[in-house]
């Protein structure tokens, strides 16, 4: 069995409104696997990926990250590990497409060169050609074109961990598809850990070497795609069948 | 027009320096201003519960009339008083509120996400503040400059009433000199340096809001480092000449001018350095500035020394209120100079032909006529204790009906024109000769004197024995008729000032 990158222990999370967001919670993730996170909206996936870079803390149990609690490692230090790609994207608007994915290297204090040869790198990788989209502003991308960047901004300074919460939930279907190959291309080069969120099924079983379903705070089946096809789980079938 | 323009051209170096002096006010207390207001407003808008009763106070600020508060700040000491310093205190607090506004509506209105990508992304609270809270919310907060300073270049001409400089200075010698082109001569610039400021802080604010590339962001700062620049060079000469010189002070109306210029010339021809700050407002604010320091002479009358300054009561003699006045001065540290030779005092005044007609010499006179006429009197001399009440019963007036209560400049219209018969104005009056009226003699002598007479700080004529001998040296120099003569130049002729002291220093 290789490293456990990421590993969940007996987490319990209520929400500010007294909701219970995670419900005793276990979940383990290996180093350089895709693990697919499923569920209907507020079954608390997001939850989950925000308690790795502590942008939530757990009320109960405990969350590692490379074998040690989250709650011991400095958060910036943890942040800068975790590349973090949200949903809305969120691409500064003040800031090119270059200096949007050199955030963190200028957080880093990188060096202009070495975070100018980076930003190229990284835009090649995701398959923007930096010298025609480098100088452009957020507002002048397509939505796909700014995931993208999104992606690239959470790999800038290599982080071991990829945290992806519904990163292609916002566009149209020919996109999804494209970017979807994309990324698998992308990961069997970088070989990263990785958890995506996502409401999708089909999604969930072309991108997870693991899927794991979230039911009611909790998890409900984690396994291979096609162990999961074929489960007897109800719980599973009605997310499989719907 | 072509009298303003030729104001302007007459008087370039001073609307230069006036102009420089408005610029600084308004660049040092919105730059002060945005230094304070933006740390505020970034602490307000993280606490909520802040910011309301914090916009609340900014907001009670900026409702008091700026008149107002510069009367509020002359007593507080070390940020009160007159000059520069109490300006830029007041017009930094005007400008606090609309940046404090902006900044909080700035923060507020960023978009959750792009904060959470920043924190996700491994930012500090204050590396998240630099690189994105700062710069989203910076054109809203430009926006709030803006306003804090196209208000903060109408109140800095107020600022002139406090001795601050400026181009009020022009409305306020223009308003005190019944000059329109005077006062057009500070307003137009005032007018044209908010719609410069205006044009020059929007097109800040477009250049934030618009994508930043750096070279546009230069130029913006270039643009404001520029007009500093300028501002300071313009005022820079007469800062350097202010330093170390005597500070002449004066009330705000012509009279108060003509005389802060005679005590300055005075001074300048025993070669002494002089800083003018005259049109300073009522009694009050020279009394005070005279007492804190920030102006070193000017003239008081006797009269309203014992009354308005001292609190005593009203007494007639004329060498007793002298030296009573002079010995209460000499209590606070301050000379009160031998009287310049005129009193002005209250004149009952009639229509020259009236007078000739009937042979009016007394309002003894007056007073038989009094059942046939209308009487019209400023608001001041009704409400005085040494005003209309007592004047009617000393000398048995009794009008057919209640006096006209109006303002005293057209008091002296009113009369010439024969709406009404008699009014009170002032002794030295201009108009008097202008408009061919006649003063009639004080034969009960009712009125209180209020003989002229210059008032320094001791501590100044110890310093400049040479300033003392000029003072002296005006003791007497100034007759009725003179004071008259320099005020009709002024208030009717419209002559410069200056030049009309020139000539009678000369004469």
């Amino acid at each position: 069995m290789s490293d456990l990158a990421i590993e969940f222990r007996d987490v319990s999370l209520t929400r500010p409104n007294g909701a219970r967001a995670l419900d005793h919670f276990s979940l383990n993730v290996q180093a350089g696997e895709v693990l697919a996170l499923v569920g209907r909206s507020g079954a608390g996936k997001t939850t989950v990926i925000k308690l790795v870079n502590r942008l939530l803390d757990a009320d109960a149990g405990a969350v590692l990250v490379e074998g040690r609690d989250t709650r011991e490692w400095d958060p910036i230090a943890l942040r800068r590990r975790v590349g973090y790609v949200l949903q809305e994207i969120g691409l500064f608007p003040h800031m090119t497409v270059a200096g949007n994915v050199a955030v963190v290297p200028a957080l880093e204090r990188w060096t202009p060169e070495r975070t100018a040869a980076r930003v190229r790198e990284l835009l090649d990788l995701v398959g923007l050609a930096p010298q025609q989209y480098a100088a452009r502003w957020p507002d002048e991308l397509s939505g796909g074109q700014r995931q993208r960047v999104g992606v690239a901004r959470a790999l800038a300074a290599d982080p071991p961990v990829l945290l992806m919460d519904e990163p292609f939930g916002a566009l149209d279907p020919m996109t999804r598809a494209e970017l979807r190959a994309e990324f698998r291309a992308i990961q069997q080069k970088l070989r990263k850990t990785v958890i995506i969120v996502t409401h999708d099924m089909a999604e969930a079983f072309a991108l997870g070497d693991r899927v794991g379903v979230i039911g009611d705070g909790r998890l409900v089946a984690c396994d291979t795609p096609a162990a999961l096809a074929a489960s007897p789980d109800p719980r599973v079938r009605t997310l499989l069948d719907a | 027009m072509r009298s303003l323009f030729s104001f302007w051209i007459a008087h370039r170096v001073e609307l230069a320096s006036l102009l420089g002096q408005h610029v600084l006010l308004v660049a040092g207390s919105t730059m002060a201003a945005v230094a304070m207001a933006v740390p505020l407003g970034i602490f307000a808008a993280r606490r909520p519960r802040l910011a309301a009763p914090l916009t609340a106070l900014a907001n009670i600020v900026q409702t008091v009339p700026s008149l107002a508060m510069f009367g509020f700040l002359l007593p507080v000491p070390f940020i009160g008083g007159v000059g520069a310093r109490a300006a830029l205190i007041v017009l930094i607090l005007y400008g606090l509120l609309p940046i404090i506004r902006t900044t909080i509506a700035g923060l507020q209105g960023i978009d959750p996400t792009l904060r959470e990508a920043g924190v996700a992304l491994g930012m500090t609270p204050r590396q998240l503040l630099r690189m994105v809270e700062l710069p989203l919310a910076l054109p809203s907060i430009v926006a709030g400059v803006r306003v804090a300073a196209v208000v903060g270049v109408g109140s800095a001409t107020i600022a002139a009433a406090i001795g601050a400089g400026g181009l009020g200075e022009y409305i306020y010698r223009g308003l005190s000199m019944v000059d329109t082109t005077v006062i057009l001569a500070g307003a137009v610039p005032a007018a044209l340096l908010a719609l410069v400021v205006d044009a020059l802080l929007l097109w800040m604010e477009r250049q934030l809001s618009a994508r930043r590339r750096p070279a546009s962001r230069r130029g913006a700062v270039t643009a404001v480092a520029v007009v500093t620049l300028l501002a300071l060079m313009t005022s820079a000469a007469a800062a350097r000449r202010a330093r170390g010189a005597i500070v002449v002070g004066s009330k705000n109306f012509t009279e108060q001018l003509v005389l802060g210029e005679l005590v300055a010339q005075s001074l300048e021809r025993e070669g002494l350095p002089v800083d003018r700050r005259l049109n300073l407002g009522g009694t009050l604010i020279c009394d005070r500035a005279l007492l804190t320091g920030d102006i070193d002479v000017y003239v008081e009358y006797t009269g309203t020394a014992l009354t308005a300054v001292f609190h005593q009561p009203i007494a007639m003699d004329s060498g007793g209120v002298f030296n009573t006045v002079r010995d209460l001065y000499a209590r606070t540290g301050r000379t009160l100079l031998p009287p310049l030779g005129f009193n002005n005092t209250f004149a009952i005044l009639v229509r020259g032909s009236d007078a000739r007609a009937r042979g009016l010499k007394t309002i003894d006179d007056a007073a038989r006529e009094s059942a046939h006429w209308r009487a019209g009197f400023g608001y001041e001399f009704v409400e005085r204790p040494d005003g209309y009440t007592g004047l009617a019963k000393a000398y048995g007036m009794r009008f057919p009906e209640a006096p006209h209560v109006m303002d005293l400049t057209l008091s002296y219209r009113a009369l010439a024109a024969g709406q009404v018969d008699m009014i009170a104005g002032d002794a030295t009056a201009g108009l008097i000769k202008g408009l061919d009226l006649v003063q009639l003699d004080d034969n009960r002598k009712y009125f209180p004197p209020y003989d002229a007479a210059a008032v320094a700080r001791a501590e100044t004529l110890l310093r400049y024995p040479a300033a003392r001998r000029a003072l002296e040296r005006l003791s007497g120099r100034v007759s009725p008729d003179a004071m008259r003569a320099m005020n009709y130049a002024a208030d009717v002729e419209h002559r410069d000032v200056g030049a009309i002291v020139r000539e009678f220093l000369d004469k």
